[in-house]
């Protein structure tokens, strides 16, 4: 069991001797196995709700549970997919998907074995001893992705992961998203500000409001998406093309708006 | 510079050559107008002269080569000491505010001595053995090591630090794995300064607490007035002072190879 749960969390920080309210009081439950998508505007604290969780920063009040047990500090248990991917630039492909493994106890072949398995699922084969500024960009997410999935964490956090990707390579790492999620699922907290990707990869979608951070409404995608059959379009827009897909999203998008919200998806 | 064109091969040359004949031909000029008594200004083929010389004629004891050999022993000694000791400390300062509180009123108190200013007491506690000097070496090398790796390590951007830090690295992990490699060119830049300092300090060591070695040689010409041996002491110590900072920059080359490919 690997449930994320925010218990009244607020974050606060001092900014030129003033203290102001990032999240104000987020009241949250994210299911095992379950994909959160949080949408809101840029400045809503959505990136700190997914620090906290992650252990890189901490709630000035409430708590940040994960799998019943406080956060504490960062740990391979919750792996985070960065937006500027963050890998290593003087180690290798390979050297930077078994970072995390080295830290863990486990034989040298099955480092080795859980290495390739990622590679080959991400499609880096002949990759594995290039530099991450060698290849594009929707590579090296692939690359970043492979680091945080090879450690098997019970809970993934993605920072908005495809957000400094070009369109094309973004819609093709979205779907491969889904595919990896719906066959391997985990705990998703899957940050982003388009709408969208959220409704395409999540099975709920929360909408944060601008600061203080608050959570202005939870919607329900699963239910619908699986009375749909999304998942039999193999490609994002079949499935952006279904009315129940517009209606979600137009859903969400007044949401953001009702409240005079600058999005800029 | 980047924003300047580059000479062409010709006028590379060209303004090169004006450089050093300028420089030779008012070296030549001050000689032979006696301005400084000859003997206290060797001519320039004369230190050329005596300079070739010195490499097969032992001079008090040894040959040029050999009391270069032994310079640069006690300098790789020195800086190698100060390289092993600044650079995880540095690192250690870069991770921690506690070890760098511990560590800095120490630092910043020794930091402005001139490593010459250890010559005393490199005297009294080792007399003329290596010891001396090398302490003299460390003195100079050392403040720029640890100073470079500092600051590297605390400019190195947080994300590699938080990605490590989730990916489970502990402190010895962060330090080797991520802070190090993070601030190599800042480490090698710190090296460049602090071996030419350190070289420097040799010098000055030598002079004083030594029976071999450049400066060594250096002073006994002095004495005897044979100023192109000192001369001679001075092209030895440029010389390879420019092979050290030749070396460290291809080490740098090498430490940052995945940028290049």
């Amino acid at each position: 069991m690997a449930d994320i749960v925010f218990d009244s969390v607020q974050r606060s920080f001092k900014q030129g001797g003033k203290e102001f309210l990032a999240v104000g009081g987020i009241d949250l439950t994210v299911k095992d196995r379950e994909f959160v998508a949080i949408v809101g505007p840029s400045g809503c604290g959505k990136t700190t709700c997914l620090r906290m969780v992650a252990g890189l920063e901490m709630p000035s009040k409430g708590r940040v549970l994960v799998g019943g047990k406080e956060v504490q500090g960062p740990g391979p248990d919750r792996a985070v997919v960065f937006q500027q991917f963050a890998l290593f630039p003087w180690k290798t492909v390979q050297e930077n998907i078994e970072f995390g493994l080295k830290s863990m106890s486990m034989s040298t072949t099955e480092k080795r074995d859980k290495t390739a398995g990622l590679v080959s699922l991400m499609g880096l084969e002949g990759y594995e001893q290039a530099y991450p500024h060698q290849l594009s960009g929707g590579m090296q997410q692939r690359v970043a992705i492979a680091r945080a999935y090879v450690l098997e964490p019970e809970v993934l956090l993605m920072d908005e992961p495809f957000g400094a990707l070009d369109a094309q390579t973004r819609v093709v790492m979205q779907e491969e998203l889904v595919r990896l999620a719906r066959k391997n699922p985990k705990t998703v907290l899957f940050i982003t500000h388009a709408v969208e990707e959220a409704v395409y990869l999540a099975d709920r979608v929360v909408v944060m409001s601008r600061r203080p951070g608050l959570i202005r409404d939870v919607i329900e995608i699963k239910p619908i998406r699986e009375k749909e059959g999304w998942d039999s379009h193999s490609r994002i827009e079949d499935v952006m093309d279904l009315s129940s897909f517009v209606q979600l999203r137009s859903q969400i998008w007044r949401l953001l708006r009702e409240q005079n919200l600058g999005v800029d998806h | 510079m980047a924003h300047r064109e580059r000479l062409n091969q010709g006028e590379f040359l060209f303004w090169t050559g004006l450089g050093i004949a300028s420089f030779l031909g008012f070296w030549y000029l001050s000689v032979f107008l006696g301005i400084v008594p000859r003997q206290f200004l060797p001519a320039p083929h004369e230190v050329l002269l005596r300079f070739i010389r010195l490499i097969n004629e032992p001079f008090s004891g040894y040959t040029l080569l050999v009391h270069i050999a032994s310079s640069f022993q006690r300098f790789l000694s020195g800086f190698l000491l100060a390289v092993v000791i600044g650079i995880p400390l540095g690192l250690l300062m870069a991770l921690s505010k506690y070890a760098n509180q511990i560590i800095t009123p120490f630092f910043e108190s020794i930091r402005f001595v001139a490593p010459i200013a250890w010559v005393p007491f490199a005297a009294l506690w080792f007399g003329t053995g290596i010891g001396g000097p090398v302490l003299v070496i460390f003195m100079g090398a050392f403040p720029p090591v640890l100073i470079n790796t500092y600051r590297g390590g605390i400019h190195v951007d947080k994300k590699y630090l938080e990605a490590a830090r989730m990916l489970g690295a502990g402190k010895l992990r962060l330090m080797t794995e991520v802070l190090f490699p993070a601030a190599i060119p800042s480490i090698i830049a710190g090296l460049r300064i602090s071996a030419g300092l350190g070289w420097q300090s040799l010098v000055g060591a030598e002079l004083i607490v030594a029976s071999s070695g450049v400066g060594y040689m250096m002073v006994k010409g002095q004495a005897s007035i044979q100023t192109d041996i000192v001369m001679s002491g001075m092209i030895a110590i440029g010389l390879i002072g420019l092979l050290i900072d030749v070396l460290l920059r291809q080490a740098e080359k090498f430490a940052v190879h995945y940028k290049e490919i």
